[in-house]
């Protein structure tokens, strides 16, 4: 499995592994949510890079705590029309402020991914056999959007009504670094 | 109306070349049937009975001359020469072909129309009041929060994968005229004590196999926060809805199982945390799109005209026309027209491209460029003058768009039905016809009165049975077309679901069937003056089951 | 175990027209050009048929339906597929002075 991040294929040097599995001491690895909180003391103070895989029917918002110390969560689609993850990334990037790497996995089509970037996610795992370039394609597809989301981008709205100071109100950051570095 | 400015512009033409590249894929094999199924639906694009089906978006059933002339033209060019007008107030055509479909939206780009989520598991047509702008008795008009909608809910990227379809309707006036009881969210523009105007917030609401009314969220919301209040309700929606079965995936059935109080809590406490971001509407963005709405230039009329009366005096199928299909207009000296698409016989909603040039005439020559799409089916030529009524009418009769029947039992609503529809176990178009010949004679339907009448080819409901006074609904027998009559419902602020009448009817004895519930009725009411579905809650369902199955089987629960 | 006869049908891809798989396992519009499959094997390789059609980017949704074989020839017990093999509803539409799709 490639990753696509940034709008280029990377190798994935992470690993999920599985409850029943040990964590290994060295490498990047995510585990599931339960795992994270019932071992959190032990993965905390790991060397190596830990993330969560969260499933698509947990709550973000578990992660408070702890959303500034991950450098990665991983967000499940388990079929590309159950849109749960949506909504995850962007409690994880609007609720939480969470400023690390989100990462989506599963079945998904190069349709979503726009949308996937426009709610705050970074990179996405690429189902084996699926030409790469319709990725980036599919995020020309479109140069303009009606809504705010957690991509930072400048929407329709602040478009056409550049002077105005409303549409950046609230406390929460809306866009992390790493989005913020391949928004177009 | 709203017109489309450069951003607007470039979203609609993007997407149409994001669907030529998708079908170009489709057909050369790097998109499977169920890769590409969602994708083309998200573009209304099904595949039905006899061929595919293109959905059309009417947003909140508004039209200009321009835009229906266009709608022919791709009758002519790519169909059978006609359209549907359906229960959404979007247009239907029956028989594109996928290789043309990005053509014909192409065309529809030209004119500031697509077929955009008109289908899929995402936010879909925003409906309003087809009176909206010109009722007498409006408190706001509803159509620019709609378009506000409309735009919000186009391509979200956080929404567009829901666990169902997501209907939202909004009415402005005291007479609720866009059903907002049967929507997932239905809106209502009230008034507080201070007298400012926000929106009464409904949610919950629907048809098919499930109907359920709505259930009231908020009482007062203050219009600069819609919305990230519509935003919670979905994010709310999106995480919790059930994924695993298609049948309990509507927003009614997290509403239900939660309590609607419960569920208005969490989107209460959803909403707090983004009200005061950028979903807070700039006033600067309400004014601009309210300024499209602003009224046409009126003439000052005086309320009563000499002709128009004169007309009504003399022609007593013109003065049959104008009781029955003309409504009373907030600007004295207009009025606004029902044009009726339920001829004697005729296919509900459908319009032959002829009657659509015709129609886009007669908005600019009588309407101010504007016509309206209803959904009951129907058109409106909204603002025309009292003046002109007998010219307008004499077109209408000759393009037999003037049968004086709004709101009496052949003012049919149906969904196309086995006809047409996959979904279908029966056909609901052939009932139609014969029941719209039953009961032909004008003066029939007068006695009759107000009647609402709908037809459903199967429990989807797309025919909104379930809110007919009387509702028929096609089932499928050992094979056989049979239809269950429903009594009771109502769309409108007495909003009920139909009851069950008993056992179904065949194909030959449903028309009978509804005559002898007619009878029933006309021999027993208190007079003209108790509707039929007065009449029905007064005396409930004994005096139909008995005049229907023979006197044993009243006080009986429905045999099915 | 006597199978009723079937036939199988889809839609065309291209442009949607409904049509069924022939003896020589091409696709007709025509109902009366459809092969009758007497026996469940033969009937489930014609649906498989249907199948590589689809693979091949010719139909969409290849199903098999019951036919009643008459004097006349087979015909579609149902409703549903009598509609469908008629390529139009029941209904006749009026419209005006369409005669066929008008070219650009």
């Amino acid at each position: 499995m490639a990753l696509l991040r940034h709008g280029a294929l990377q190798p994935n040097d992470w690993r999920f592994v599985a409850d029943d599995a040990a964590v290994p001491d060295d490498g990047a690895v995510t585990v599931s949510l339960n795992r994270w909180q019932a071992e959190g003391e032990a993965l905390r103070s790991r060397a190596a890079p830990t993330g969560v895989r969260l499933k698509n029917d947990e709550t973000a918002l578990a992660l408070a705590a702890d959303a500034h110390r991950l450098p990665l969560i991983e967000l499940e689609f388990p079929k590309f029309t159950d849109g749960r993850a949506f909504s995850q990334a962007r409690i994880l990037r609007d609720k939480l402020g969470y400023q690390g790497e989100l990462r989506a996995f599963g079945n998904i089509l190069r349709d979503q991914y726009f949308y996937m970037t426009r709610c705050g996610i970074d990179a996405v795992e690429l189902p084996d056999g699926k030409p790469t370039e319709g990725y980036l394609a599919a995020l020309k597809e479109f140069s303009a959007w009606y809504q705010p989301a957690s991509d930072g981008r400048t929407t329709v709205l602040e478009l056409r009504h550049p002077a105005n100071a409303n549409t950046r109100r609230g406390a929460a950051p809306l866009v992390s670094e790493s989005v913020a570095a391949h928004a177009l | 109306m709203y017109r489309y400015d450069e951003f607007d512009a470039t979203i609609v033409q993007e997407r149409v070349q994001q669907f030529r590249g998708q079908v170009a894929r489709r057909l050369a094999g790097e998109l499977t049937e169920d890769e590409f199924r969602p994708l083309r639906l998200k573009n209304g694009l099904y595949l039905q009975l006899h061929a595919y089906m293109l959905r059309i978006a009417i947003p909140y059933g508004v039209l200009s001359s321009k835009k229906l002339r266009k709608l022919a033209y791709i009758a002519r060019r790519y169909d059978r020469g006609f359209g549907h007008f359906t229960t959404r107030t979007n247009i239907q055509f029956h028989w594109p072909q996928l290789n043309e479909v990005p053509d014909i939206l192409q065309h529809l780009a030209e004119v500031e129309m697509h077929s955009i989520q008109t289908s899929g598991n995402c936010i879909r047509n925003v409906t309003a009041d087809q009176f909206a702008g010109a009722a007498a008795d409006e408190i706001e008009d509803p159509r620019p929060w709609a378009e506000i909608v409309r735009q919000w809910s186009t391509f979200h990227p956080e929404f567009s994968y829901l666990p169902r379809k997501f209907k939202i309707a909004i009415t402005g006036a005291a007479d609720d005229r866009a059903a907002i009881r049967v929507h997932d969210i239905g809106l209502r523009i009230v008034q507080n004590e201070a007298g400012e105007t926000g929106f009464e917030v409904w949610v919950g609401g629907g048809l098919g196999r499930i109907p359920i009314l709505a259930v009231l969220c908020r009482r007062f919301l203050p219009k600069e926060h819609l919305l990230s209040y519509l935003d919670a309700i979905l994010r709310t929606y999106n995480l919790l809805g059930r994924r695993d079965n298609i049948h309990k995936a509507r927003i009614k059935i997290l509403v239900q199982a939660t309590g609607g109080e419960k569920f208005a809590a969490m989107v209460e406490e959803e909403w707090e945390k983004i009200k005061d971001g950028p979903l807070h509407l700039p006033q600067a963005e309400v004014e601009r799109i309210h300024r499209y709405f602003a009224p046409p230039s009126y003439e000052t009329l005086a309320e009563i005209d000499a002709e128009f009366e004169a007309a009504r005096l003399e022609h007593r199928d013109f003065a049959r026309w104008a009781r029955a299909n003309v409504v009373k207009h907030r600007i004295a000296g207009y009025a606004i027209v029902n044009v009726s698409l339920k001829p004697e016989g005729g296919t509900p909603g459908d319009v032959s491209a002829d009657q659509m040039d015709l129609l886009a005439d007669l908005a600019d020559r009588f309407s101010l460029n504007e016509i309206r799409v209803t959904h009951h089916q129907n058109m409106v030529l909204p603002h025309v003058r009292k003046r002109d009524l007998y010219a307008l009418w004499q077109q209408l009769k000759a393009a037999k768009l003037a049968t004086p029947n709004l709101g009496f039992i052949s003012d049919i609503i149906s969904c196309p039905g086995l006809d047409y529809c996959t979904l279908a176990n029966a056909r609901s178009i052939p009932v139609a016809q014969r029941l719209s010949r039953h009961f032909s004679d004008p003066r029939k339907l007068d006695e009759i009165g107000e009647l609402r009448l709908n037809i459903s080819g199967c429990i989807n409901a797309c025919g909104h049975h379930h809110v007919g006074h009387i509702g028929i609904l096609g089932v499928d027998k050992h094979g056989q077309e049979f239809y269950q009559v429903t009594l009771g419902g109502s769309s409108k602020d007495d909003a009920a679901l139909g009851k069950i009448v008993g056992a179904s009817f065949s194909e030959d004895e449903i028309v009978p069937a509804i005559d002898t519930i007619i009878q029933t009725y006309l021999a027993n009411r208190a007079g003209r003056g108790e509707r039929f579905v007065d009449y029905y809650r007064r005396v409930g369902m004994d005096p139909f089951k008995e005049a229907l199955y023979g006197p044993a089987t009243a006080r009986r629960p429905a045999a099915e | 175990m006597a199978a009723a006869p079937q036939m199988v049908t889809a839609n065309r891809l291209v442009d949607g027209a409904v049509v069924y798989l022939t003896a020589a396992n091409g696709w007709s519009e025509n109902f009366v050009d459809g092969a009758v499959w007497v026996d469940k094997e033969s009937a489930d390789g014609a649906l498989g048929t249907g199948e590589q059609a689809v693979k091949a980017q010719q139909v969409v949704g290849p199903y098999l339906f019951e036919v009643a074989v008459t004097d006349e020839g087979p015909k579609p017990t149902s409703v549903r597929e009598r509609i469908r093999a008629d390529h139009q509803p029941t209904s006749a539409a009026d419209v005006g002075s369409w005669t066929g799709r008008v070219p650009d």
